[in-house]
């Protein structure tokens, strides 16, 4: 700042340095403000793994349980299922899960920890919508005629096949996020924690 | 009598002595003089501000009965999604209180993109009126704003999953955008807390800011003085008084003229009110009386209608740039759509303001704006799957209009330049 000399140097000085004080402070009002809209501690802590009973899961049959407030899929798929995997493996963008959008113990072809149960957190990669099932293929399926089964999600029409791989130059830039997870027995399945975690 | 009006003279006398009082009332109704041309496009200022009394007065009456709260019930339905359904049933005529509010939420709308229209046709936002356009695009983001904040307070199922997508969309910024949108949901989905921090933003935050920017959208058009369909300065002729020729004063002139406005408009908004409030879906989405469910999105989610151009615009994104998300880009897409409006002043290089004057470049263009912008926002209505006429794929379309829209701001200053415009004329027509 110019200083002629008609001003008092030392007093403006002065002011310009009560004045940053005052703004530094008023700034650090601000903080309580703010750090009030993160997520508080009750929010933090409510997020507890859930068990599931998969006893009672028919082949070809979904069931949906609430893991920190999203759904999480649990499909069991039939032969002819996992058999369609191979078909999309070209039709996908990342066909072999390069991204880390699941544990290491689930980047396998199917993207599982047993081939016939895929756990998968249910919310599209894109913005956050819940895809549909769209299980039956071909036209019937009302996606495409050559549809081989997989999710539709309603919002911006990202689909994927039946292991949540994201189909190429949809908006949905990921892979469906499988979560954490382990066999407690052959008919439980323990969601967001897994044995490293145990 | 004179006795009485004489008491009121000394009144106001004293008032005056103390609060500009006559002063302001004689800069901005009295003897603010506005050109004699104004037509039909010039209701629509008048009546936004109606609409926001509407809305205030009627949000001020919701919030008495209204609770922010997503906990279930006894009956295991939420708490807010239950108090609207209370203020619609049992409230003494609440539910006329609630169509005025949420009827009114798209008569803003309605009236806000005819006034923005207003704006194009006639060149309002050129010089010296840059800042009024940008206080008045400000104030269309802000409205936005409100409308979104207001859409999650009913707890529906289009509630949360408008909620959910819009939210996530900050998570597509680079870098900060995930620790952004946890921020903004002050949790890890969407919730009550949430909710609450919505409401918050709705009835206070927001409305603030938007008075605000009333305040000073007006006061920057007195400053100037109003435009008008022949787009020609008034103020370049006055009278001996320093009255401008082609002016009138706004009041009583055109209050009388914005009072026959505000009756068709009344009689509009009634019919909407009493016997179609929910405007076959696209004023209240069906799928709104539906609780929020978080565990499954409803078959078909589409935002309100007057969300719908720039979703569109998003939607037709699916392609990566450099080393970015597609996702981030149909932000970019979105949010560059309403913000490229405010270059609108710096991007017309026409020597005429008026499109009465404009060559027929502009003409023919703004008309292609016009249908492109239209026709996204019917697409947006839609599933990304629709077909125009049941054959035309939608999804190429809007991605050519989408490729459009903003062509044809960013070529402006090109061919608005070369555009064979007609003289102006000295006075207006």
């Amino acid at each position: 700042m110019s200083c002629d000399e008609k001003v008092d140097c030392g007093r403006r000085n002065l002011i310009v340095a009560t004045a940053a004080a005052g703004g530094v402070g008023g700034l650090a009002v601000a903080v309580p403000f703010i750090a009030s809209m993160a997520p508080s501690e009750r929010a933090k802590s409510a997020g507890a793994p859930v068990e599931a009973d998969i006893s009672k899961l028919e082949p070809g049959q979904m069931m949906i349980v609430e893991w920190r407030g999203k759904p999480v899929w649990i499909l069991r798929r039939t032969p002819e299922m996992l058999a369609s995997l191979k078909k999309t493996d070209d039709l996908v963008s990342d066909p072999h899960s390069e991204k880390t959008m699941q544990p290491d113990y689930c980047k396998n072809e199917d993207r599982s920890i047993k081939p016939e149960y895929f756990v998968v957190v249910g919310i599209c990669t894109h913005l956050g919508c819940s895809p549909s099932e769209k299980f039956k293929t071909g036209a019937e399926s009302g996606v495409t005629a050559d549809w081989a089964g997989g999710f539709l999600c309603p919002c911006h029409g990202s689909t994927f096949d039946l292991a949540g791989r994201v189909y190429k130059n949809k908006p949905a830039p990921d892979n469906l996020v499988v979560p954490p997870y382990m066999y407690l027995s052959d008919s439980k399945i323990l969601i967001g924690e897994d044995k490293k975690g145990a | 009598m004179s006795a009485m009006t004489n008491k009121l003279q000394d009144l106001l006398g004293w008032v005056d002595a103390r609060f500009p009082l006559t002063k302001m009332y004689k800069e901005h109704a009295s003897e603010y003089y506005a050109p004699k041309n104004f037509n039909f496009w010039y209701f629509f200022g008048s009546l936004a501000l109606l609409v926001l009394v509407n809305q205030i007065v009627t949000g001020i009456f919701l919030t008495m009965h209204f609770k922010p709260d997503a906990s279930l019930n006894t009956s295991g339905v939420p708490v807010a999604f239950a108090s609207v359904e209370y203020i619609m049933r049992d409230v003494p005529l609440g539910w006329i209180i609630r169509y005025m509010h949420s009827t009114g939420a798209s008569a803003f709308f309605v009236v806000v993109y005819l006034h923005m229209f207003r704006g194009l046709l006639y060149g309002s936002y050129r010089k010296p009126r840059e800042l009024i356009w940008v206080f008045g695009l400000l104030i269309f983001l802000c409205l936005m704003a409100e409308a979104f904040f207001g859409y999650l307070l009913p707890w529906g199922q289009m509630s949360f999953w408008g909620a959910q997508v819009i939210v996530n969309l900050f998570s597509a910024i680079p870098f900060i955008g995930p620790d952004l949108s946890v921020f903004i949901r002050g949790d890890y989905v969407v919730s009550d807390a949430t909710l609450n921090r919505f409401f918050a933003f709705h009835v206070i935050a927001i409305p603030l800011v938007l008075l605000g920017l009333v305040v000073a959208h007006l006061l920057a058009l007195h400053e100037v003085g109003s435009n008008n369909p022949d787009g020609v300065e008034i103020k370049k002729h006055k009278d001996a008084n320093g009255i401008p020729l082609d002016g009138i004063a706004f009041h009583p002139y055109y209050t009388v003229k914005d009072i026959v406005g505000v009756v068709v408009f009344l009689m509009v908004f009634s019919i909407v009110i009493f016997f179609m409030p929910e405007f076959g879906g696209y004023f209240l989405e069906y799928n709104n009386f539906i609780p929020a469910d978080p565990l499954k999105t409803p078959s078909h989610i589409a935002p309100v209608w007057y969300f719908t151009p720039f979703y569109s615009m998003l939607r037709a994104v699916t392609v990566n740039f450099f080393w970015i998300d597609a996702k981030f880009w149909g932000v970019v897409a979105m949010g560059g759509g309403v913000v490229i409006l405010g270059f609108l002043p710096w991007l017309d290089r026409s020597p005429a303001k008026s499109i009465r004057y404009r060559g027929p470049i502009y003409k023919t263009l703004l008309t292609i704006w016009v249908v492109a912008f239209l026709i996204l926002g019917f697409l947006g209505t839609k599933p990304p799957s629709y077909a125009l006429f049941g054959i035309i794929p939608g999804d190429p379309v809007a991605k050519m209009f989408t490729v459009y829209y903003f062509v044809f701001f960013i070529t402006m200053p090109w061919w608005s330049k070369i555009d064979k415009c007609k003289p102006e004329p000295d006075r207006v027509t």
